[in-house]
């Protein structure tokens, strides 16, 4: 077997004397399209910040391509081909649809303040290529009409959607998609499953995913974690985890539990 | 973008060749002219660090101290011992001298800006202003309470727009790119933008060194302009002078900022004539316009994003 993209081994982290996420063990292969469940409160979130380096595990390792990311700051986590969106959209609301994908474009642009500010006609030929391929990223998306717009004044859906633009932008290894599917309606739902596949195969990116709806999660997931309380308690296919009796107690609680005498 | 470029040195030449015929005017009208220029340049780097960046610095008039006590002394020092012909280059120096020893001052600041934000910064800035001011005080060497006097008056209205000139044309160079929208994004989303591989440490020092350096050079120019330095001239107040000429010209729109310091230049002199006055209703003037331009004097189309 080839050597997984990204390996969580034993991922701990407390905060205080509450354990969020405890031991999570799980690895995500390139090109994989990976799903994460749970209750509210699990600790997906968590551990989607533990992957970005938003937090630094308590104990036990995280390894993005066989090298540690302890310590390492999201933005060099971005870098070394980590992307994400975030579960309350967190667009740049005052910059227009294109900027918002060309500041993500910035990390693989070899120009930077010198050339900003001498603005030769090697300056203006690098800030036409970053334009250019932002747009043909937006229009795949089909947001290039948008361009000109301000983030903050797109509707809901179309602002999902630049997140996932703004997020392949920095041409990751691994996209986490924190919730896509929130607040949308079943059409757009089918959509967002489409476009996702579509990433997938189109970029060649392993995607992973927290999210709720169940039909988005079983319908394009080839394998899923599922946490309880920060344990994972499941992992195997979308039919595998539907008829797995410890996540149908999880998510509907067991007959036992109903029937437990209450002490007086 | 070489337009750009044709702009500054358009803006350089007809402010030395309008510098040429300055003996024309009357010498209160040239001084509040010179006033201007200085302002722009204090506002315009402001806007950097609290337009752009989204920080909230309330200690640019403590840079301008640093840069105008620097570069006082040294042409007060050097300007004896050298030919009068030499004059342009050691005010030059005095001035890059005075800007880098505020870029300095601007790099401690930046320091303690990756830990705190909003008011905790604001309150940060006005004490290292508050510090600047104190130590300049007890500074025998440069006057310390009664001031440093007879600075030799190289500052004229050439100087003084041509380094506006250069400052709009820096900030805006700088902000317009894509490296620049990062300033931007760091004002809109700080955790965004570091998931976008977007270093928010490295965007909000870079924005206080430069701010730091232009006020530092507005200082030099503002000491060879006066031809004297009191550390009272620098107090918080001053800060919060340039702060409103920033919101009031528009968070982040340079040509908004740049209008709102000539307005808020020529104001309080053309409101001399109510004497007693004139604080109040340059108060209540600036009352009304907040109200009834929160967003900034000049800002209807927030369409483009970014930097006017």
């Amino acid at each position: 077997m080839s050597q997984p993209l990204l390996k969580l081994d034993h991922a701990t982290i407390r905060f205080g004397g509450l354990t969020a996420v405890s031991k999570f063990s799980l690895e995500v292969q390139p090109c994989e399209l990976i799903g994460l469940i749970g209750p509210n409160g699990a600790g997906k979130t968590t551990a989607f910040n533990m992957i970005t380096g938003v937090y630094q595990p308590t104990d036990g390792h995280i390894h993005l391509n066989g090298k540690s990311i302890a310590g390492v700051k999201p933005h060099d986590l971005t870098r070394q081909g980590i992307a994400r969106t975030f579960q309350n959209i967190r667009l740049f609301g005052s910059l227009s649809v294109l900027d918002n994908v060309r500041v993500a474009m910035q990390l693989h642009c070899k120009h930077g303040v010198r050339a900003a500010l001498w603005r030769g006609a090697h300056f203006k030929k690098l800030e036409n290529e970053v334009e250019m391929h932002a747009l043909e990223l937006l229009d795949i998306f089909k947001l290039g009409g948008l361009r000109d717009e301000e983030a903050k004044s797109l509707p809901y859906g179309d602002q999902r959607r630049l997140e996932i633009v703004r997020a392949l932008a920095t041409r990751p290894k691994l996209l986490l998609l924190d919730e896509p599917a929130a607040g949308m309606n079943p059409t757009e739902k089918d959509e967002l499953m489409h476009l996702i596949r579509f990433i997938k195969d189109k970029f060649q990116i392993a995607v992973m995913l927290v999210e709720h709806d169940m039909t988005v999660v079983m319908g394009i997931c080839e394998r899923i974690a599922v946490l309880e309380y920060g344990v994972k308690i499941a992992e195997g296919t979308p039919q595998h985890i539907q008829r797995d009796p410890k996540v149908i107690a999880a998510y509907l609680g067991t007959a036992t539990e109903k029937e437990e005498p209450v002490d007086a | 973008m070489t337009g750009a470029k044709r702009w500054l040195i358009a803006g350089i030449v007809l402010a030395v060749v309008v510098s040429i015929f300055s003996a024309q005017f009357n010498r209160y009208h040239l001084g509040i002219i010179i006033d201007i220029g200085i302002n722009i340049i204090l506002a315009v780097s402001l806007n950097l660090i609290n337009g752009h960046t989204g920080q909230f610095s309330l200690g640019h008039a403590g840079f301008m101290a640093v840069g105008g006590y620097t570069a006082a002394k040294i042409s007060l020092v050097v300007s004896p011992m050298l030919p009068p012909a030499l004059q342009p280059m050691i005010f030059l120096f005095a001035l890059l001298a005075g800007g880098g020893l505020a870029a300095l001052a601007g790099l401690g600041v930046g320091i303690p800006s990756l830990r705190l934000r909003g008011d905790y910064l604001a309150i940060v800035t006005l004490g290292f202003g508050e510090i600047i001011r104190v130590v300049v005080q007890n500074m025998d060497s440069v006057g310390a309470a009664s001031g440093l006097k007879g600075i030799p008056k190289y500052t004229t209205l050439g100087w003084a727009f041509s380094l506006a000139a250069v400052t709009i044309y820096f900030v805006t160079a700088l902000v317009n790119s894509t490296y620049g929208r990062g300033f931007i994004a760091v004002s809109d989303d700080e955790v965004a933008a570091s998931s976008m591989g977007i270093n928010p440490v490295r965007y909000k020092v870079t924005a206080f060194v430069t701010g730091a350096f232009f006020a530092g050079i507005a200082g030099g120019l503002y000491a060879h302009h006066k031809q004297f330095l009191s550390p009272t001239g620098f107090d918080f107040l001053k800060s919060i002078d340039i702060v409103v000429m920033v919101i009031l010209g528009g968070m982040g729109r340079t040509t908004g900022v740049v209008v709102a310091a000539i307005l808020l230049t020529l104001l309080p002199e053309v409101l001399r004539q109510f004497s007693e006055y004139r604080m109040i209703i340059y108060s209540l003037l600036i009352i009304v316009l907040m109200m009834a331009r929160p967003q900034g004097l000049f800002t209807w189309n927030r369409k483009k994003g970014g930097a006017a």
